[in-house]
């Protein structure tokens, strides 16, 4: 475990925590950038480039900025809110258990487990092995991801679509 | 510490965080963002397992991990559109105050 690792889950940690405890929604999706960021290093630390490369496109390039859209959408100015439900302890005591739950069960998977094995070299993979895995064994995979992505655009443009025309763009603005 | 067992741990947080935020939060969006945030850790595992497993020329976690990029993108763009449908209908995003069935 080096400190590079340390670093990365560090900022991975606390940019994903800060986007779940800071108060104000525009604040957690900046937050969650930056803990999107910190995985996609941890990515390129274990040697996946083109996965680590594809979550900075599709996450902090697209979600993210989704996720500030809908926000600044939905955003009703005057109006302070308490940012967490009413149940948010319970919340947390489920989340603190599930994840004392995994540890303990990593921690007793691997002191079970044979001694560590030699450190192994980090497995060289090229953009062009994936585009050929990609075109060749799992093409069929590849034509459903494509159909269930076109699905799934066409149908986020007709679910927000405003079904009362433009009329309802006014209405918002005169309230 | 092995470094697997190092992954395995931060990706366990990370899911344990996302669950907390998806329970905790009253914005819809941000609940949406708690249940990215858990993909993500599955997907930090696959990497995990491809890396320290005994065929990492195999790239099957790459490839399940890009599968998987995919199908979150595709659920981040239909939640969001269904959260912007239901703010047009409650004029509000706390999930507190969505408690009705009826239209």
């Amino acid at each position: 475990m080096s400190l590079t690792f340390l670093i990365l889950a560090a900022i991975t940690v606390a940019g994903t925590a800060a986007a779940m405890g800071l108060r104000n929604a525009v604040h957690c999706v900046l937050a969650l950038t930056l803990g999107f960021l910190g995985l996609a290093g941890l990515y390129l630390y274990l040697g996946a480039q083109f996965v680590g490369l594809t979550q900075v496109m599709v996450y902090v390039g697209a979600v993210a900025i989704l996720a500030v859209f809908a926000i600044m959408m939905t955003h009703r100015p005057g109006e302070p809110e308490e940012p967490f439900s009413k149940l948010w302890l319970s919340g947390a005591i489920i989340a603190a258990a599930v994840f004392f739950t995994l540890a303990r069960a990593i921690a007793l998977a691997f002191a079970n487990a044979a001694p560590a094995s030699p450190a192994s070299t980090v497995p060289l993979v090229t953009a062009q092995q994936i585009g050929d895995a990609l075109m060749h064994r799992y093409v069929l995979p590849l034509e459903i991801i494509g159909l269930l992505l076109t699905a799934a655009l066409i149908g986020a443009v007709i679910i927000a679509m405003d079904p009362k025309d433009d009329t309802g763009a006014q209405e918002d603005f005169a309230e | 510490m092995t470094p697997l067992e190092a992954c395995l741990l931060v990706s366990a947080l990370l899911f344990a965080i996302g669950l907390a935020g998806a329970l905790a939060r009253r914005n819809a969006i941000l609940v949406l963002i708690g249940i990215e945030l858990m993909l993500n850790a599955a997907n930090l595992n696959f990497i995990a397992f491809w890396r320290y497993g005994p065929h990492p020329e195999a790239l099957t976690g790459v490839l399940f991990t890009i599968f998987s990029i995919a199908v979150a993108a595709a659920e981040a763009a239909v939640g969001l559109a269904l959260i912007l449908a239901a703010y047009r209908h409650f004029r509000t995003t706390n999930l507190d105050r969505m408690n009705r069935l009826k239209g």
